[in-house]
């Protein structure tokens, strides 16, 4: 077949390849710009025997994801700044009980309400530390509707393998881009299956320290009758307040994400080896980076860009060694200054990270990165 | 009543005996409400493997770690939203939740209105202690009139809900309440409950006698537990604040039971349609 690729909008993207990847319970709540997402969930999950639920609130909808997976359905909600907001709580429930499941954040301006239909990328920080606590977290944040849809196969793999919340962000002008996709064969989708326990093991600790830090997970029925709490908990499940198995437990979740970082970390580097100057962008941004790479490039200028398509675990080691070689690091997005901190904390000498932002509802521009990486090259 | 005789009840078959001792105060009436759910659960012959048991955050939010079952303590006021999740991707296992004045009438109150709505097959058992007995002692939606906590310290000036009334006006299809005093009957209700295809909504009257008694001077458990018997606790004299909701004198037993659609079976006859290709 030579037929053109069909045009999908990333919101509708995200939905098609959730349920190619084995997502059959959605809840959601409405909320501009991600309500496409919900919509198109409501009306393929149960054509394919899954289940959609819109629920009073984000509170509910991110719980009752929580509890589908708890019951062995793989889940997901989608919710946009004001919702995740909301969602948070649970979103540090899911890290301490280790249930799987994704988290779609298409992010619009903010703070609060904000401009709902316009594209900020404000939550980049909100995805790593919103939840209070010391906690893991796994975010990705794809840049095209090709990567919205191959990202979000990817997140409910990591969930699963991983038995951890996975938050999946793109902003709003991903979100609506009708693009052409190449979507895959189903036989050649790679689905990843969580470790379950069978049922028949005695003294089975659902959140003992296995080797790989991913206790296997005991399904309701199998006949391991098992606990999980939001309360800090030893490997039976039950809570603990003694500081050593506590802070081992709390420890575990933390080392579980770093110990699969290879698996976890994808990043994308343009012409990095030889530039003097990185670009640093995910999203739409790193897109108008690319072409603003291409026109320094044939104005003479080295520009490179560095693309986290896993914002978190941040690529660090990726991000250290494209900066030890730049004259400077320019962190390009759609806010006051977020993924510049990352950059910052990791680019060595002080000084060395220039910031280019813009919080009013418009993305940033080619012509405005050439600008400024051009101002940076005419300070020497 | 029953012809036939149910086999003994013995509550340790149904208890993880390796968390003994409970947290209970002494006299809290909690405990009294788990046996009774307990021997519901014995009597129905269900099986342990396929019953989940959902709680949220605060004595009542404990109380579920004891049951040896599938149990779930999740987080504060969303234990039915929880639930709702679990049910729908499990419709298999018998989905008890275990919940609490505060956490289910506070904080939880939009899931409790919306999962009456939506007549879910779900039992919800509230523990009206009329307190937050795990945070020291606040007022909750069902802290009486004039009654002394430790956020009401010159008496609560604010009126009290009916759960039952709320409940049975957003749609649940089978309401019940009783009190701790009378396990039998409480056992009654919530076995009703829980073999009630539809959203099951139980208030069993609890008492916390270390806090919410000794703060009001209302005596030990036996002196609690009988005043829950003959009523609701009235307005004490001269209590500032407008009428409560609720009726002074609350009605016990099964309240409601009524002919619903069950959700999740209405989810999924319609699903079955769709698959099989019929058009809208």
């Amino acid at each position: 077949m030579s037929a053109a690729p069909p045009s999908l909008q990333g919101n509708r993207a995200c939905a098609l390849a959730a349920i190619a990847a084995g997502c059959r319970f959605f809840a959601g709540y409405p909320i501009t710009p991600s309500s496409e997402i919900a919509e198109t969930m409501s009306r393929e999950l149960p054509r394919v025997g899954g289940v959609f639920i819109q629920m009073e609130d984000e509170m509910g909808s991110l719980a009752a994801v929580i509890g589908a997976s708890f019951g062995g359905v793989k889940a997901m909600t989608a919710t946009s700044g004001p919702g995740f907001s909301l969602m948070q709580e649970h979103l540090g429930y899911a890290a301490m009980t280790e249930v799987p499941c994704v988290i779609v954040d298409v992010m619009r301006g903010g703070p609060s309400t904000g401009m709902p239909t316009r594209p900020a990328q404000g939550d980049l920080m909100q995805a790593r530390w919103g939840t209070h606590g010391d906690h893991p977290i796994v975010a990705l944040a794809p840049a095209s509707v090709q990567e919205v849809y191959s990202e979000t196969i990817r997140a409910f793999n990591l969930a699963e393998r991983l038995r951890t919340p996975v938050v999946v962000l793109f902003d709003e002008v991903v979100a609506h881009l009708l693009e052409p996709v190449t979507l895959p064969a189903p036989e050649s989708i790679v689905v990843a299956e969580r470790k379950w326990a069978s049922g028949d093991e005695r003294d089975f600790h659902p959140f003992a320290e296995t080797d790989d830090l991913v206790p296997p997970m005991a399904r309701p029925g199998d006949g391991l009758r098992v606990h999980a709490t939001g309360l800090t908990h030893t490997a039976d499940g039950f809570p603990t307040q003694q500081p050593g198995l506590a802070g081992k437990a709390a420890q575990r979740l933390i080392d579980k994400i770093e110990r699969h970082r290879a698996e976890i970390e994808r990043f994308e580097t343009a012409q990095t080896e030889d530039a003097d100057f990185v670009i640093v962008a995910v999203g739409i941004v790193a897109r108008a980076a690319r072409r603003a790479v291409a026109d320094l490039r044939a104005e003479g200028i080295k520009a490179g860009l560095l693309r986290p398509i896993t914002l978190w675990p941040f690529p660090e080691r990726a991000m250290r060694e494209a900066a030890a070689r730049a004259r400077r690091v320019l962190a390009a997005e759609m806010n006051a200054g977020q993924l510049a901190l990352e950059v910052e904390r990791l680019a060595g000498a002080p000084g060395k990270v220039a910031r280019l932002n813009r919080i009013d509802g418009e993305p940033i521009a080619p012509a405005e990165i050439v600008a400024k990486i051009r101002e940076l090259a005419a300070d020497g | 009543m029953d012809d036939v005789v149910s086999p003994p009840f013995e509550v340790r078959d149904y208890l993880r005996l390796g968390m003994m001792p409970h947290f209970m105060c002494p006299g809290c009436g909690h405990g009294v409400a788990l046996r009774a759910l307990l021997w519901a659960v014995h009597e129905l012959e269900l099986d342990k493997n396929k019953l989940a048991v959902v709680s949220g955050i605060g004595c009542s939010g404990r109380v579920g770690a004891y049951v040896d079952a599938n149990t779930f303590h999740t987080t504060h006021g969303r234990p039915l939203a929880f639930a709702t999740g679990l049910k729908l991707a499990r419709p298999d296992l018998t989905v008890v939740v275990i919940t609490g004045d505060g956490d289910c009438l506070a904080i939880g109150g939009n899931h409790l209105i919306h999962a009456c709505r939506r007549n879910l097959d779900l039992t919800c058992l509230m523990l009206n202690n009329e307190v937050y007995g795990m945070t020291g002692g606040q007022a909750s939606p069902t802290t009486a009139l004039g009654y002394f906590t430790t956020t009401t310290p010159d008496g609560n000036f604010e009126p009290a809900f009916d759960a039952c009334a709320l409940a049975e006006a957003a749609g649940a299809s089978f309401v019940g309440r009783e009190v701790t005093r009378q396990a039998p009957a409480l056992k009654a209700v919530i076995k009703a409950a829980i073999a009630h295809k539809g959203f099951a909504f139980v208030e069993a009257m609890s008492d916390c006698t270390e806090i919410y008694g000794r703060k009001n001077d209302l005596g030990e458990s036996p002196e609690m537990m009988l005043s829950q018997k003959s009523a609701m606790r009235p307005a004490k004299p001269g209590a500032a604040g407008g009428e409560p909701f609720a009726p002074h004198r609350l009605r016990g037993g099964v309240l409601v039971e009524r002919d619903r659609p069950e959700y999740g079976a209405v989810y999924r006859a319609r699903a079955d349609r769709l698959m099989a290709g019929e058009k809208r």
